[in-house]
This record gives structure tokens, sequence and C-alpha cells, in this order.
């Protein structure tokens, strides 16, 4: 590629004498400035949000601390297949596999853990689940830890969790085995 | 014994309460303008208490007390090889000579009363005013040429010698634009300024500087922030390159230079609202001796308090104004290179400033009652315009990516 040589920029005596330029960029900075003082938020240029008072909207598929579903029984709907964990490239998910007290379910989770400070955010775990268990609809950024061990966030607390407002209901039946009630 | 005391008091408030008042205010104003104007928020942490579970900031005004105390409570360090005395004295010599440049302006109209007769809102009326202005002025880069040499650091000294040559340059420009003045009212007083810019110009423009000499109060705008330090022309300070004459300053030594830079934004203000925008006058509004602005027309009251009153509010408006349009300017441009800041000096505004000389003189000369002089005013005004307006835009040229 040839080399482009820039000329010197001529300026001429208009722009020389410099007032006229400087008239104008007053006006575009006062223009700035009356537009964010005085027009409404939606529209003016200045966007800034002071962050923990006020909080932007997430959209939906925002990626945010993780939550495991449950029944309506309350029993997690995680039946402990391990996908999540072999999908993860962090290998953040710790899952003890125990044998479920309901007949028609093979196991559950006896315990899953997820250490936030290994996760990345990714989201193929919930891409994984084959059972819609797992979820990052929270809209919850990763809280601050003071130990280590804080960081990793058992089970019981994954379900505590909900997601924010307007995530769709849970996939399927209440267990994938039985039937889908009449009317649902 | 009563010239003491309504001299202190006058004093007091204007000096103290006013200019110092709007001096820090103008700390705040500088960021939250500047923010606006870049579309950002400014300052919005410094706060004592929640309200309503946010930091109550008070749009930032806070940051004053913050700035203050932080100052204060800072540790007044002096290298070890500066000169300690000067080192010491050498804030206080800008902070002061701008205080002594308000006690000249005259900020409100004549307080006439019955017990104590007329009193004039203005704490020393000296015939020499203007001269005196321009003086003291002057003393001002002392101030600073001084902080710099005391501090026995080679960016500082730098900052020093760049504002003392600075002020040189500029002070030849400063003063020959008020010679154009100086014509046209016929007075070194400043009060005596103020006075001759009543009335109007063809009926309906007020005889104010700016109409019967725009040229020169542009000049003379550029030459006073020049003089100021400020906007484009703060090359003794330069932070992105040599941080300044008060380098080696902390603690309220520091807070000294702040503040004593945002005086003289009040200061230039003042001189310039006196010299170029009428004073404390406001043609319709306020008359001779009556006002019907607002304590005038509020109060019902046509007496000489209330015209005093809005003299010294409309005396306050402008200046207001006049300060936001320097900060304003200041968040435009950006700072000139040392060669161009000496050739605009030199070799525009001394040429441009003799130019206006002569031609108000002749104008003067030919007709006495300055219609001529407010003729070419306005027609020079309007063609600006005309050329802000309607002039040519260069069309940035299409840059490929390097």
């Amino acid at each position: 590629m040839a080399i482009r040589v820039r000329k010197q920029v001529e300026f001429s005596f208009y722009e020389k004498s410099y007032l006229p330029e400087v008239a104008r960029g007053v006006f575009v900075t006062l223009s700035h400035f009356f537009h964010n003082l005085f027009g409404r938020r939606a529209t003016r240029p200045l966007q800034t949000l002071r962050y923990p008072y006020e909080r932007r909207v997430y959209p939906q598929r925002f990626r945010g601390q993780h939550r495991l579903l449950a029944r309506e029984d309350g029993s997690p709907r995680c039946v402990a297949c391990y996908m999540c964990a072999t999908a993860c490239p962090a290998y953040c998910i710790h899952i003890v596999a125990a044998e479920s007290p309901d007949p028609k379910i093979e196991k559950y989770p006896a315990a899953f853990e997820i250490d936030m400070l290994r996760c990345i955010y990714c989201g193929f775990c919930v891409e994984a689940c084959p059972e819609d268990a797992i979820r990052m609809d929270t809209g919850i950024h990763t809280p601050a830890f003071l130990r280590r061990e804080d960081a990793v966030v058992g089970r019981v607390d994954l379900m505590s969790l909900s997601g924010q407002a307007g995530t769709p209901p849970a996939f399927g039946a209440q267990n994938y085995r039985e039937k889908k009630p009449a009317g649902a | 014994m009563f010239l003491v005391v309504s001299t202190l008091i006058k004093l007091v408030v204007f000096a103290l309460v006013f200019a110092l008042g709007l001096a820090a205010i103008l700390t705040w104003m500088e960021r939250r303008q500047s923010a606006y104007s870049q579309d950002r928020l400014g300052p919005t942490r410094a706060h004592f208490f929640k309200l309503f579970g946010r930091p109550f900031v008070l749009f930032g005004l806070l940051h004053i007390v913050a700035d203050a105390l932080k100052m204060f409570f800072k540790e007044p360090f002096i290298p070890k090889d500066a000169d300690r005395g000067i080192f010491r004295v050498a804030p206080l010599i800008g902070f002061c000579t701008s205080l002594v440049i308000l006690a000249l302006v005259p900020f409100g109209p004549d307080l006439v009363t019955e017990r104590w007769g007329v009193i004039p809102l203005q704490v020393a009326r000296i015939d020499a005013g203007l001269l005196l202005v321009l003086a003291v002025g002057s003393l001002g880069v002392y101030g600073v040429a001084l902080a710099g040499w005391a501090s026995n650091n080679r960016f500082a000294l730098l900052g020093g010698m760049r504002a003392s040559a600075q002020s040189v340059s500029y002070e030849i420009a400063l003063g020959l634009t008020i010679v154009g003045v100086l014509i046209a009212y016929g007075s070194t007083e400043l009060s005596a300024i103020v006075n001759a810019q009543r009335g109007l110009v063809h009926g309906f423009l007020p005889n104010w500087g700016i109409f019967i000499q725009p040229f020169a109060a542009v000049l003379f705008f550029v030459a006073a922030t020049a003089e100021t330090k400020r906007a484009p022309f703060d090359l003794p300070e330069g932070e992105s390159e040599i941080i300044g004459y008060f380098l080696e300053y902390s603690s309220m030594g520091f807070g000294m230079f702040m503040l004593g830079e945002f005086i003289e934004i009040v200061v230039l203000s003042c001189v310039f609202v006196t010299l170029f925008l009428g004073g404390w006058q406001l043609p319709y509004l306020i008359g001779d001796t009556s006002s019907s602005f607002l304590f005038g027309s509020l109060f019902g009251v046509n007496n000489s308090v209330a015209h005093a009153l809005d003299g010294m509010l409309v005396f306050g408006i402008k200046v207001f104004f006049m300060c936001a349009f320097q900060l304003q300017v200041r968040w435009t441009l950006p700072r000139f290179r040392y060669d161009q800041l000496m050739r605009l000096g030199w070799k525009t505004l001394l040429p441009l400033a003799l130019a206006n000389i002569f031609a108000t003189a002749l104008l003067t000369w030919w007709d006495p009652t300055l219609k001529i002089l407010g003729h070419v005013g306005v027609a020079m005004i309007l063609m600006f315009v005309l050329v802000v307006v309607a002039g040519p835009r260069r069309v940035p040229a299409e840059s490929h990516g390097h």
C-alpha cells in the first residue's frame, strides 16, 4: 500500500481569525450543557446512572447469579445427571448424587455447589440442563465475599433465589416422567 | 468615623461575602458545568448523611465543604531547599491583589439617605480607578512568579517564568484596549464610566461598552483572560506538562492559589461588567433614581434603597453570567502552544488594540455624542454574528484508519 502523505492543512484567513470558530465551539458545549441540564432524562446526552442507587433494568437474557429451580413439592428439579458439571469449562460445579426417595425419580443432588470465584458466567450449564433445573436469570451480580469458603454457594442457597420479574415459568410438567395433566 | 464604618461594611458585603462566596460557588460550578458540557454528571459523592436511602449531596455543593476541610487539614509542606519566607508569602500576594481591585469596582448606584447623605456603593472612589486596576492587576503576577522561584523546583520555576512572560506580553494589549473605552467615556473613574453608559443608542440599544466598543470588549476579554492565566491561556499551570507554579504547594497554600484563580474570575467579570456591560445599570427597568426591577416593583417603594438593591442585584447577575461564560470558554478551548500565545499577544492583539484606539479616536472626534461609534459597533456585532452563523465550515477530511 502506498504511503499517503497528508499535506499541511492550509487555514484560511477566516479560520486563522479564530474567533468565529471559538464562538461556534462555545455554542456546541453550551448546547450540550443545556440539553443535559433541562433535557428529558431519556433523550439527553448524559446517560450516567448513580449505580448503587439507580440501576439499569437488565435484559431477560442477562446472565447473573445462578439459581436452582424447584418442583411444585419443593424438591429440586435437578436429577444429578452431571450434564452441567460436564459442560462447565471452569469446573466450578460440584455435584454429589444420591438416590431419590421418590420412586419415579432416579437421583437427586445431595450436594450441589457452585464456586462463584471460578464461574465465568458462560451459561453453558443452563444450556446443558435437560430438566430446566438451573438458570442464570436472577439478575443478581456476584456478591462480594470475605472468605473463599463463602464463595462456594450450596443447593439451599441456590434454591432460595428467584428469577427477576418476567422470567418464564419452568418448561414441561412437574415431573417429566408424568404425563401432562389435562388442560395444562 | 461614619466613613470608616460604611467602608468596612461595603468591604465585607462586597469583597468578602459576594466575591469570596461567588468564588467558592465557582469551584463547584466549574466541575458541574464542565461535567454537563461533556455529558458527565460531575460531583455526586460528598455528603454528611443519607436521605431516602440516597446520600444527600445537594447537587454536589457539599464538595465545597469537603474541599475546604481537606485543604485545612493537610500538612503545609515546605521543601527543604525552598525559600521559606517567600514560599509562605507568595500565595497571599495574588490573593490580595485581586481583592484590592474589587475595592475600585462600583457594585451599585449611589445610596441617597436622609440621615447619612449620599453613600456611594463602591469601596474606594478613586479618580485614577482604571489605572489602579491595571497597576494592581499586574502586581498579581508577582505571587505566581515568586511561588515558582521560591519552590526551588525547575517545573515550578518554568511555570512562574511563563506567567511573568505572559503577563508582560498581554498587559500592553490590555492597557491599550482600555484606552478605547477611556476615549469614549472620558473618565478613568469606574463609577463615572458606569454612569456614562446610561441611556440608549438608536433609541433601543443600551449605551453599553459592548455596543460602543465591541472590538475592545473582545480584545479586553482575551487579554484579561491571559492575565488571569485561565482558559486557553493556562500555560503557567499547564498541568499536563509542567504541573505549574504551585507544584510544591500543599494544604491551604495550594488552596489559596486555587481560590485565588476563582477570585480572579470574579474580579475580571466585575471589571468587564463595569467597563462593557453597563455595571449595575439595566436600561428600561432601572432609571436614574427609581427602579421597576425586582425590589422596586415588588415592594412598591421607589426609594433609594430599592433602587440600590436592584442595582446590586443586576450587577450580581451580570457578574455571575460573565463568570459562567468564562468557565464555558475554558471547557471549550484547548491550551495554546507557547509560541502561539506569544504570537497572539504581540502580533495580533497589540496591533488590533492600536487600530481600535485610532478608529475610536477618529470616530469620537467626528461625533462626540458617540452616535457614529455606536453605529459602527452595532454593525461590527451584526457582521460577527453573520460570520458565525453563515461562515464557511470546513468539512472534516476523510481519514482512513492507520
